[in-house]
């Protein structure tokens, strides 16, 4: 099993006509990803990489029976996207596109709220480099060949880094069930603890790896959930420890303005969780590695 | 983007705000000519710099007569002024902001936030105003109320009420502080602002609630749709080099340190200072070039990392993932060819074909230090930092 998605997993691509996404259609599609079709107003009726085109996300559903959607969207259009797909009944979004208003995506948010619990939408990103369920299926821009599949679920705020965590596995002969990019947004659809409580369920999942950032409750508050909530054992990796206070750096989100939003403060709340910590970037995966074997044995 | 005191002033006045009477200058003899202009008889000349902490700074004057406010903003004009927030390079005075002075009976704080753990707008208040909301959250956290937006409906004139009356404010001016709470929410809706703090908001003695002071900050990615604020954007309030890189699409923040950066992806960017101070060196910046990491950008980001004469050693660390290696190690090769680098280079490549890339970098005959893991590139960056460093103090010996 893996989280979110798999191989059952029926995908459309909003903006699937633009130049970047019709590269990761492509990507996509040869990493073993079933996708049905795409979504572009005013461009239904077009193929693209062999899939069709639609206007709206809802005939996208009805003539294809998609449940999960990748938006390629642009960011002032980015926003109306997603709660086009949350209405037409998808049940997993991803938003690769960075650069959304925060109060756009306040708006989203609440907008998903409309939804009894059951039948709301799960939204990952934006601003992230997707999810990827390795062996199975991708829904985002990530290389596929650096993950294997396993048994460590990842949860990360940036792109790269999740890529240099998932080579240090691969190079460590460790795979992954699913990694799934939250994004670097102040605002964003699904929060670390979110996705604990998915990889929690997941019979497949061994291991947790976090990669947090500075910036943002989002840390503070997983550890909170992991030391109540979490059974499995939970190594988390937080960036930022040299980033000065009050300076965005890169991410929207990545902003140190309360108390508890630097990485040594994050580090701290997560140890006393029962997190294990990888003290640097370079021995993420060999922080992993560790823990898997005291947890075998 | 942050702007200017008296910009936030005028958009907020825009909202029903009620802020004092006051006018911009740009040198002392306008100031003093601002100053008659207002009338009355006490005026507060503020140093317009993009930073809290003015007051303590020096930069918010009292004056009594128009001669005290030549002599006070003389002092001020052209001269960096240096607050908790600015940094010990402090920000450059080029306006000031001239008042007319209201009698305080009571100061309060209010400041409008996105909070991220509801994911909504929030309203921080407190009675203790003029103080920092870090001090007032350390010494009387039992003063702060604090009330979210539902964002469909706004915020509701009850939600109002009840922060005007959680502050204590008589009910012969509570219509006054409703006004001025929806006012600054209306604003920071309609603006696209992160915040707005009004810090402080005061009860004057003569019953008016009036912003004696306004910050707001707005955000970048909704810009687009709000030319009228984008327009307020001073570049002199910025770090030249942030705004240059800005400019180039390039997302930069300096830092103290002599190691340049140059790496794809704000996480991995951080993770890659985190690792040059393991190593024992200091970063001198952040820098995301972005996914793409095309020669283009890789000759940009070295002549902005470059652009800083702290920069004695550079660590370029790229994953490719869906670029590949090859690709990525070409345009370094480019880059270095077509801009003058005079430190020493580290690069560390990861990802898809990086043996090629290993081989390019290898084969083009440039003093690149080539490293694999992140650690080793670190490592090789400081150390190529401290041998350069003792060459150079060796040669001056020398000499």
């Amino acid at each position: 099993m893996s989280i979110l998605l798999d191989r059952e997993s029926k995908v459309i691509v909003q903006g699937i006509t633009g130049k970047i996404a019709r590269f990761h259609t492509k990507d996509m599609i040869e990493y073993g990803t079933n996708v049905v079709g795409g979504v572009v107003p005013g461009k239904g009726g077009e193929t693209v990489e062999g899939v069709p085109v639609f206007n709206t996300v809802k005939e996208a559903v009805e003539a294809t029976g998609a449940n999960a959607s990748l938006v390629f969207v642009p960011p002032p259009f980015a926003a109306d996207s997603i709660m086009e797909a949350a209405d037409a009944g998808i049940n997993y979004c991803v938003c690769i596109t960075d650069g959304i208003p925060a109060q756009d995506m306040i708006r989203v948010k609440r907008y998903m709220y409309r939804y009894p619990k059951d039948k709301r939408m799960i939204l990952t990103g934006p601003n992230c480099a997707g999810t990827i369920s390795p062996g199975k299926a991708l829904l985002g821009i990530m290389p596929g060949h650096i993950y294997l599949p396993g048994t460590v679920g990842i949860i990360g705020r940036s792109g790269t880094l999740g890529y240099e965590a998932a080579a240090q596995l691969k190079e460590l002969g460790l795979g992954i069930s699913t990694s799934v990019g939250i994004g670097g947004d102040p605002i964003n659809g699904s929060s670390f603890k979110d996705i604990l409580e998915w990889f929690e369920k997941d019979p497949e999942t061994e291991v947790i790896a976090m990669i947090g950032e500075i910036g943002g409750p989002q840390e503070a508050e997983a550890a909170d959930y992991i030391k109540n909530h979490v059974t499995k054992p939970v190594v988390a990796y937080v960036a930022g420890l040299t980033a000065p206070k009050g300076r965005t750096m890169g991410h929207a989100g990545a902003i140190i303005s309360a108390f508890g939003e630097s990485a040594s403060e994050k580090v701290e709340i997560l140890s006393a969780a029962g997190v294990t910590v990888a003290e640097n970037p370079a021995v993420i995966g060999e922080t992993i590695a560790s823990v898997m074997k005291k947890n075998a044995a | 983007m942050d702007i200017h005191e008296y910009q936030a002033k005028e958009v907020l006045s825009n909202f029903g705000v009620t802020v004092p009477p006051g006018a911009l200058a740009y040198s002392p003899e306008q100031a003093a000519y601002r100053a008659r202009e207002l009338g009355g008889d006490r005026w507060i000349v503020k140093a317009q710099v993009h930073a809290g902490g003015r007051g303590k700074a020096g930069g918010v004057k009292l004056c009594n007569s128009e001669a005290e406010i030549y002599e006070a903003t003389e002092n001020l004009f052209g001269k960096k002024l240096v607050t908790h927030q600015t940094g010990p390079e402090g920000k450059g005075i080029y306006r000031v902001y001239v008042e007319s002075a209201v009698p305080i009976a009571r100061e309060i704080y209010l400041g409008f936030v996105l909070d991220r753990s509801s994911q909504r707008v929030m309203i921080v208040a407190s009675s203790e105003g003029g103080m920092e909301i870090e001090e007032i959250s350390a010494e009387r956290p039992e003063s702060i109320v604090r009330s979210t937006v539902e964002p469909a409906v706004g915020l509701q004139d009850f939600q109002a009420r009840e922060i005007a009356f959680a502050l204590g404010i008589e009910p012969a001016m509570t219509q006054q502080m409703v006004r001025t709470l929806k006012g600054c929410y209306q604003a920071f809706s309609e603006l696209d602002a992160t915040m707005v703090e009004i810090n402080p908001l005061v009860v004057t003695s003569d019953n008016r609630v009036i912003a004696l002071d306004a910050k707001m900050t707005f955000d970048d990615n909704a810009l687009f749709r709000h030319p009228q604020i984008a327009e307020l954007r001073d570049k002199s309030q910025e770090d030249p080099r942030e705004s240059r890189a800005a400019d180039r699409g390039l997302s930069y923040v300096g830092l103290e340190g002599n190691i340049g950066c140059i790496v794809n992806g704000a996480g991995l960017a951080m993770a890659t200072m985190d690792t040059i101070k393991l190593a024992g060196g200091e970063p001198a910046n952040f820098l995301d070039i972005g996914g793409g990491a095309t020669p283009e950008r890789v000759a940009k980001a070295f002549r902005l990392v470059m652009s800083d004469s702290n920069v004695q050693a550079v660590l370029v660390n790229i994953f490719a993932g869906i670029n590949r290696c090859d690709w990525v190690a070409e345009g370094v090769v480019q880059a270095l060819r077509e801009v003058e680098v005079d430190v020493p280079v580290v690069v560390r490549l990861a990802g898809t074909n990086v043996e090629e890339g290993q081989k390019i970098l290898a084969q083009s005959g440039l003093p690149l230090i080539r490293a694999t893991s992140l650690m080793e590139a670190a490592e090789r960056a400081v150390g190529a930092w401290k041998n350069d460093l003792d060459q150079n103090t060796r040669v001056r010996a020398i000499k």
